[in-house]
């Protein structure tokens, strides 16, 4: 059976693809139905959910529509879901597969440093970046990249490891290939499945590592962020709680989403575990 | 005595990581804008340059990075850890208050979400594809996909602030005397939202390694012996199996380290506990940049520590892996 019916077949795949094209929906509809700035001023602060006809999301503790703010953050989480994931597989990649196509020396040196980034707490890591380089969206971004790509890289390496000696790569390197043609052109796209499934863990911890730092107020401020809307609820927790509940209901929605989708193309790729 | 020297080899690898991440961070804060005597200035609202140029000799940030930083690894050879400027006192002093709470954080959440996870690993993969399966598997799903501050928001909602259970937060009851134990059970029962809190991502991770990897063992031949031998499943369940579903799990508890202490930052913001997490939150808002690489050196060495504990613990559960260290 080929992975695209098999991924098809598994019903929890399917409802994590279906979460997944109504989180792009919201993101791509968010200018039809909310023309104005989600982050301005729309009516009295703290209405509850349909009290309001126009704001059926209520409004926040500083009278912005709670419902615009789920639709652009949906946005904001998506872009660093793909941005921040796409740099981190491509770091982790590259490094990976340097060190586990030459290995000896240059294995070692990268492996340290892999090492250090997986001793420091990442979260941690985030933090001094952030202290660092401030926190507009574009670094925040960048930064979670950055402490994101020690796994992917060790994935590479393993398999490259595993690759590099197979009949067919020693027949193109007889040939006279480039290293650089065997590493890109031969035995990375044998090893590319394992890392692209991974890259959907590496979104849904992107996403979750952007709204905790928002949530602590060290994420940009001047983007409707949903981990900045909880974050925004917490001084209205004890009566109006529906201020965070509302936007946290959304990333939960989210990660699932995306962890669905990446453990059913896992199933899908690999059907060996999945039938005993 | 072999157990040993295995663990200590793998001690040993560790060194130059720790060192790379000492000098990166130091070279990250050089790049940062503003400095201790900045942040001291901001706080005190401003002072005359010549104050300024003493503050700055006081604190040695006049020299250049480099010797700066020969200087800070020399004293990190003593365990002294420098001064902080915000607190008043020695960055270990700081740090060595606040660390009991991010430990006992971490041991009781770490104990929360192996032992939950192994029991409903087990559970599931004993009931594989039936309705106690998907059942354990929706939820490890759904605590995976949970963002730990909402979770934590959300318990206060209801268990504090609805039906007025458990406290919303802080670490223990201020102003009240209590006994040894009166205070101990005081703290523990300050630490259960927090505990589920933290714990929860990490219960869903378990539970589905410990699914995965309790249907892997049970098709192995060893398996099959033992149930042709007529061994009762219990004991097939709890001796042949397990014990050796339990090693993928371990690895995972190693490598969560870091992530369960980058975690703490915001479960003990959540819940207000004065850890290192919050500690850590509050020198990146505060710029104090010395106690900052201070909790950068101990999360590493902490994090160093529970990996040389798993090493242990593995090689003692898998004899095997003691021969490839050599």
């Amino acid at each position: 059976m080929p992975a695209f019916k098999r991924y098809f077949r598994n019903s929890s795949a399917v409802m994590g693809l279906v979460l997944l094209v109504a989180v792009v929906l919201l993101a791509l509809s968010a200018d039809f139905l909310f023309p104005r700035n989600p982050l301005s001023l729309a009516g009295r602060p703290l209405q509850w959910p349909m009290a309001n006809p126009r704001f059926w999301l209520g409004t926040d503790n500083m009278g912005r529509d709670i419902a615009a703010q789920i639709f652009y953050g949906a946005r904001i989480s998506l872009l660093i879901g793909v941005v921040a994931t796409s740099l981190a597989i491509a770091v982790g990649i590259l490094v990976g597969a340097v060190a586990g196509y030459y290995g000896g020396l240059v294995d070692e040196v990268l492996m340290r440093i892999t090492d250090a980034f997986q001793t420091l707490p990442n979260f941690l890591l985030l933090l001094l970046l952030i202290a660092v380089f401030g926190s507009r969206i574009e670094m925040v971004v960048i930064a979670i990249g950055v402490v994101s790509w020690p796994a992917p890289a060790r994935l590479t390496r393993a398999e490259f490891m595993t690759l590099r000696n197979r009949e067919f790569v020693e027949a193109a390197r007889l040939s006279g290939l480039s290293d650089t043609r065997l590493i890109f052109g031969e035995i990375l796209p044998n090893a590319l499945p394992p890392v692209i499934v991974y890259a959907s863990v590496v979104m849904a911890t992107s996403i979750l590592l952007e709204s905790s730092l928002a949530f602590l107020n060290l994420s940009d401020p001047n983007v409707p962020s949903w981990g900045n809307l909880v974050g925004l609820g917490r001084s209205v927790l004890r009566s109006e709680w529906y201020v965070s509940a509302i936007p946290g209901f959304a990333i939960l929605l989210t990660v699932l989403a995306v962890s669905l989708v990446g453990q059913g193309l896992n199933d899908a790729l690999n059907p060996r575990l999945d039938e005993q | 005595m072999q157990l040993l020297s295995f663990a200590l080899r793998r001690l040993a690898i560790s060194l130059p990581s720790l060192l790379i991440i000492l000098v990166g961070v130091f070279g990250l804060l050089q790049l940062a804008p503003g400095d201790t005597v900045d942040a001291l200035l901001a706080q005190m609202g401003g002072g005359d340059a010549k104050m300024i140029e003493t503050l700055r000799q006081h604190y040695g940030v006049d020299t250049p990075a480099w010797i700066q930083l020969a200087d800070y690894l020399v004293r990190l050879v003593h365990l002294d850890l420098g001064y902080s400027a915000i607190y008043g006192k020695p960055v270990a002093d700081v740090i060595f208050e606040r660390l009991p709470v991010t430990l006992l954080l971490m041991a009781s959440s770490l104990t929360l979400a192996s032992l939950g996870g192994v029991v409903l690993g087990v559970i599931a993969s004993r009931y594989v594809h039936r309705w106690q399966d998907t059942l354990i598997s929706t939820l490890g799903m759904l605590f995976y996909a949970t963002p730990a501050f909402w979770l934590g928001l959300m318990a206060v909602v209801i268990f504090s602030i609805k039906l007025g259970w458990l406290p919303a937060g802080g670490f223990e009851e201020i102003g009240v005397e209590y006994s040894a134990w009166g205070r101990a059970a005081d703290i523990a029962y300050h630490m259960v939202l927090p505990t589920i809190t933290l714990s929860l991502i990490f219960l869903a991770t378990y539970l589905r390694i410990m699914r995965a990897s309790m249907l892997e063992v049970s098709t192995l031949d060893f398996v099959r012996t033992a149930r042709a031998k007529g061994v009762d499943e219990t004991s097939i369940v709890t001796r042949h199996i397990l014990r050796n579903a339990l090693l993928p799990l371990v690895t995972l508890i190693g490598l969560h380290a870091g992530t369960m202490l980058g975690g703490a930052v915001v479960v003990e913001s959540v819940f207000t506990l004065p850890g290192l997490g919050r500690l850590a939150y509050e020198s990146v808002v505060q710029r104090d940049l010395n106690t900052l690489l201070g909790i950068v050196f101990i999360s590493a060495l902490l994090v160093i520590l529970v990996n040389f504990a798993v090493d242990l613990i593995y090689a003692r559960l898998d004899p095997r892996i003691r021969g490839k260290g050599n």
